[in-house]
Formats: structure tokens, sequence, C-alpha cells
């Protein structure tokens, strides 16, 4: 117990404080590599709380793909950062009196959570239906069967994200030599070739 | 030493709040905005996997799946849109972005 104890505070402390230098590194790609860290300390959490397979997957999906496109797009893009911190300091204050409200109702709402009693009635898919299986398999059964609408639908989204993202950074680029098929298929003989008798010994 | 529900609660709390105050900090550099939503994003997901965990209930780690698809293609569009529109403006501050206020 004191040891998942120090893990969980281990976790919880270098995730909050990468969160923290996420926010306020002044050098973008010094965000997106504390982001990194902050996924790989979530990913930590998740495998203590038991949900093994979400953990793996904050590792591929975030990691593997999210934060790469993030630092892809920090380092493509050409912009001094320095300016756009200029005069950023003048939000703090009220930023800090938000979070200030906001944490303190989170505390206070999240701080004395107690379930009620009989709430395992209630559940919709209590674990213990799943009795020796591994998280992995256990959610695939859930997830492949009762949500298999919301499944479908999230493979749509992100099949939409795909092609709005080829749209938007598609740009037509003059001066490019492209194949034609429907020019190709127009092109008649008489236009492109000609016979030409010739007669022997003339030279011509 | 026993960790329970608040504890998590609390840290996902903290995350939802510094993504907050991220998104103050850098009002203007469109890509940390976009950074500070993941915190966010990252917080809910702590939220539903430990209550999926006190709970014993599958529901939560199902739902985190969701919001993780939903995440990865915000932030593909999201940094698509930031894309063409530095092409375009040669830009990425905020207040660069108002072209359709009157």
């Amino acid at each position: 117990m004191i040891i998942q104890a120090l893990a969980f505070y281990l976790f919880a402390g270098i995730l909050t404080l990468s969160a923290l230098m996420v926010i306020t590194a002044r050098n973008p790609v010094h965000s997106v590599l504390f982001l990194i860290l902050a996924f790989f300390n979530s990913a930590g959490l998740f495998i203590l709380l038991g949900a093994e397979f979400v953990g793996m997957i904050m590792v591929i999906v975030y990691v593997g793909a999210v934060a790469v496109l993030f630092l892809f797009v920090v380092m493509m893009l050409d912009i001094s950062f320095a300016d756009l911190r200029k005069g950023a300091m003048q939000y703090v204050p009220m930023g800090l009196l938000i979070g200030a409200v906001l944490l303190s109702e989170l505390v206070l709402v999240y701080g004395a959570w107690s379930f009620v009693p009989g709430v395992e009635q209630n559940l919709a898919t209590p674990i213990l239906r799943f009795d020796g299986a591994t998280n992995a398999e256990s959610l695939g059964q859930v997830l492949y069967t009762d949500y298999i609408l919301a499944f479908q639908l999230a493979g749509l989204i992100l099949f939409v994200a795909m092609i709005g993202a080829i749209v938007l950074t598609l740009r037509a680029r003059p001066g490019l030599r492209k194949q034609s098929v429907a020019a190709q298929h127009q092109r008649k003989r008489e236009d492109v070739l000609e016979i030409h008798k010739v007669t022997p010994g003339t030279g011509s | 030493m026993v960790i329970d529900l608040e504890h998590y609660l609390t840290l996902a709390a903290i995350l939802f709040t510094i993504g907050v105050f991220g998104m103050f900090l850098n009002r203007k550099n469109v890509i940390v905005i976009l950074m500070s939503i993941e915190l966010m994003l990252l917080a809910v997901n702590i939220n539903f996997v430990a209550f999926s965990a006190y709970l014993n209930d599958l529901t939560g780690q199902v739902f985190t799946m969701f919001i993780l698809t939903v995440a990865a293609a915000e932030a593909a569009i999201g940094l698509a849109i930031l894309v063409a529109f530095f092409r375009n403006k040669g830009s990425i501050a905020v207040e660069d972005i108002s072209s359709m206020k009157g």
C-alpha cells in the first residue's frame, strides 16, 4: 500500500510540475516535450488505477501521434515566439483569479466525495461481470457490443478529421506538372500524328 | 497512506485549472492554447478513469477512449487550421485572426 501511495505521489507530482512547465515554458518546443512527460505520467497513473489498456493507448495516441504532431507544427512554423509572449502578463491577474475560484470550487466539490449507498446496483458495466478477464479483454467485450454505435461514430469522426486536415492544408501549387487522365484519353490520333510521304532520293 | 478517489479528483482539478490558466497566460499563442486544451482533456480523462476504478464500472474507461478520439481529431484539425492560417497571414497571433470583425 505504501508503494502505491509513493507511486501516486511521484506520478502526480511530476504530472503537475510538467503541466505547469507546459504553460510557462518560453520555448514551445520545451512545452511540447513537457506535454509528452505529462502524458507519460498520466499513463502511469492509469496503470496504477488498473486501467492498463487506456494507459497504453494514452502513450500510443498522445505521445506517438498528438504530441509528435504538435512538435512537427511548432518546428515547421517560423514564428518569433518572443513577440507572442509580449503583453501576456496583463491577463495573469485575471487568470489567477479565475483559476483560484475554479480550483477552490472543484476541490470543495470533490474533496469530500462519497458514493450513495447502493450505487453498486446502478453500474452500467460492472468489472466483476468479466471475472478473470484482463482489462483489454473486458474493454473489448464492452466496446464492441454495448457501445458499437459510439465506436463507429468515433471512427467516423476520425475519418472526417483526416479528410478535413488534408483539405485544409492542401494547396494548388502553380507550375506543377500533373497527370490529367481525361486529357490523355481525349487525345485523337489526328491531333498528334502526321504521316508524310517521303520520296526517296530527294533528301527531305 | 491510502490513496482515495479524492486524491485523483483533486489532481484532476489541479490539472484542469492549470489548463484554464494556461489559456490566460498564453493568450496570443494558439499552439500553447491547444496544448492547454489537451491538458484539460487529460484532466477529464483522469476523472473518468478514477471513477471507473473506484466504482468498479468499466464504462468510464470506454468513454476515456472516446475522449481520446475526439482529442486527437481536434488536435489534427486545429493544427491544420493553424498551418493554413500561417500560410495566409504569416502569423499565428490570436489578435490577427479578426478579419471577420466588422
